[in-house]
């Protein structure tokens, strides 16, 4: 199984039940509202829109478009988790139109403008964050699935 | 306390400002009370003849109604307001509030904030959001803002060009104003080039946060016409608090079906309790924490239509002699963002404009009807709508 390979290679999630983890292929876990339809990421007690308490787990799909998108440039302070040690490196952030379900914001994998565009294919991946010392962090990122010419 | 005045009419009558920058060893409370002190001058009246106050401090924990310990002991009624950038707004409305239903004759309004340097620097608990969200770097403004001008940008046919003239201008009202921080003019080179925090937006297109208070006077229309100030009359406030659906920031997803920001709904409501209409309007200030802000801000108050901002913008319509001058102040960008004091800024700016005081930056054709706009985390607006008569 590749539970017990991820566990053993020492990677954390940066939080329990963003994604499903371990698993060869991970999912973000979003709710829908059995009343409205509408879905949400992460999981909501109450639908934001109707009011409804009634939602159910909703994995959501890995591929998408690029809505929007930005770079963070600076390091940011206090809730920030990157130890002080370790060296900042600017970042992609966007958010990812799930088609059909929502738009999730998510760090990018590709920080260079040159290369995000609006409206580009992404696909989820786990990717690390930092090590803590005990573990390696990682948290939900969307790449290009396309290269570039 | 003067007789009920139920209904009436009422107006800004006297304003004050301590001046916007970073004034280490002065308190919170003493930039208040010295912006209350000159609101009261320029209205012509005395503490002790204030029958309510309302006030707004957000980061520094201070309580408003204590400033009565440096004011006078009177006993006035005095309401303290926190509603982040829509603080100011809240605060003249409760004021505006208690005058026409009956509990005085006049107010004082004040608006005051200490901000250290640097982005906001928010625990995700006070957002109901998990420290997850801020341990893998979301919790940021610029961030935020930065990608919803980029879409928009994609959207309406905005460009790099007109995000960098809105700073532009902005550093060239400002220096024409003495209350603000930054008050070195720069070219559209300059702030271009300026390094880039975060795509589309470089340094000089942001606000720095910074101190500074302000205060407003404000008086039933009886009691203003006994004063011999020019009034700017309070015609229309909106509040409002985001929909299901606005993109807002500190969120971990977005709905595909988007609906307005709550400036829209807010500013709606503003002009329709004055009874006029966005092309009324001849002065404005908007929300400029960056300058993606004031260019989406435009078109969600109705000053303009979505991507009209592009021609507007590039045609110098809103610099100061143009045909929607916007922040002559310099607004945010030029002043920082002393978050309790910024809405009243707005106000006191359009209120001297009206009274034809707008100094170096005064608005030519003696503008009739003003407008001023805030918005922020977590999704709030407040508009209002100011005018001569």
């Amino acid at each position: 199984m590749s539970s017990t390979t991820e566990a053993e290679a020492g990677r954390r999630p940066i939080a329990e039940g963003l994604f499903t983890w371990p698993d060869e292929e991970p999912r973000l876990i979003g709710s829908r509202c059995t009343a409205c339809g509408e879905i949400a990421f992460p999981r909501k007690g109450a639908c934001l829109r109707c009011t409804s308490t009634d939602l159910e787990e909703r994995l959501l799909g890995t591929r998408g478009t690029l809505w929007t998108w930005t770079v963070q440039g600076f390091r940011p302070k206090a809730s920030f988790g990157l130890p002080e040690d370790e060296e900042f490196v600017p970042y992609g952030v966007g958010y990812v139109e799930l088609p059909g379900e929502t738009r999730v914001e998510a760090r990018l994998t590709e920080s260079d403008p040159a290369r995000l565009a609006i409206g580009m294919e992404m696909g989820l991946v786990i990717v690390p964050l930092w090590n803590d010392g005990e573990a390696e962090i990682v948290t939900y990122a969307f790449a290009p699935t396309k290269e570039e010419d | 306390m003067g007789t009920q005045a139920n209904g009436e009419r009422v107006a800004i009558v006297g304003v004050g400002i301590y001046p916007h920058g970073r004034h280490p060893g002065v308190s919170a409370s003493a930039m208040a009370t010295d912006a209350i002190r000159q609101a009261l001058t320029d209205a012509g009246v005395e503490w002790g003849e204030i029958d309510f106050a309302a006030g707004g401090c957000v980061l520094t924990g201070e309580e408003p109604d204590s400033l009565v310990g440096a004011l006078g002991l009177t006993g006035v009624p005095f309401t303290n307001v926190r509603n982040a950038c829509a603080t100011g707004g809240a605060a003249l409305l409760s004021a505006t509030s208690a005058l026409r239903t009956g509990h005085g004759e006049l107010a004082v309004v004040v608006g005051y904030d200490k901000h250290g340097r640097g982005a906001f620097n928010l625990p995700p608990a006070q957002f109901g959001l998990d420290d997850w969200y801020g341990e893998q770097g979301m919790m940021l403004t610029p961030q935020f803002f930065a990608m919803k001008i980029q879409r928009y940008m994609h959207d309406h046919g905005i460009s790099d060009s007109t995000l960098a003239k809105v700073a532009v201008k902005a550093y060239s009202n400002g220096s024409r104003t003495p209350s603000a921080l930054r008050r070195t003019p720069m070219t559209e080179e300059q702030v271009a080039s300026s390094r880039m925090i975060s795509p589309p937006l470089t340094q000089y297109m942001f606000c720095s946060p910074d101190e500074g208070a302000v205060a407003v006077v404000l008086a039933t229309e009886r009691k203003a016409a006994t004063l011999g100030v020019k009034p700017a009359y309070v015609r229309g406030i909106g509040l409002r608090t985001r929909s299901y659906g606005s993109l807002e920031v500190f969120s971990p997803s977005v709905p595909i079906a988007q609906t307005d920001s709550p400036t829209v709904p807010a500013a709606r409501a503003a002009f329709a309790m004055a009874g006029l209409e966005p092309s009324d309007v001849a002065v404005a200030q908007l929300q400029d924490g960056e300058a993606g802000a004031e260019v989406m801000g435009m078109a969600e108050t109705g000053l303009c239509k979505h991507g009209e901002q592009e021609a507007l913008i590039q045609s110098g319509a809103t610099e100061i002699g143009g045909s929607l001058p916007i922040n002559t102040d310099g607004g945010m960008i030029a002043h920082g963002e002393p978050v309790g004091a910024n809405g009243l800024r707005q106000v006191r700016e359009i209120a001297l404009q009206l009274r034809g005081d707008g100094g170096e930056r005064q608005v030519p054709g003696e503008p009739e009807v003003g407008f001023t706009q805030v918005y922020g985390a977590p999704g709030v607006a407040a508009c209002t709508v100011l005018a001569t008569s």
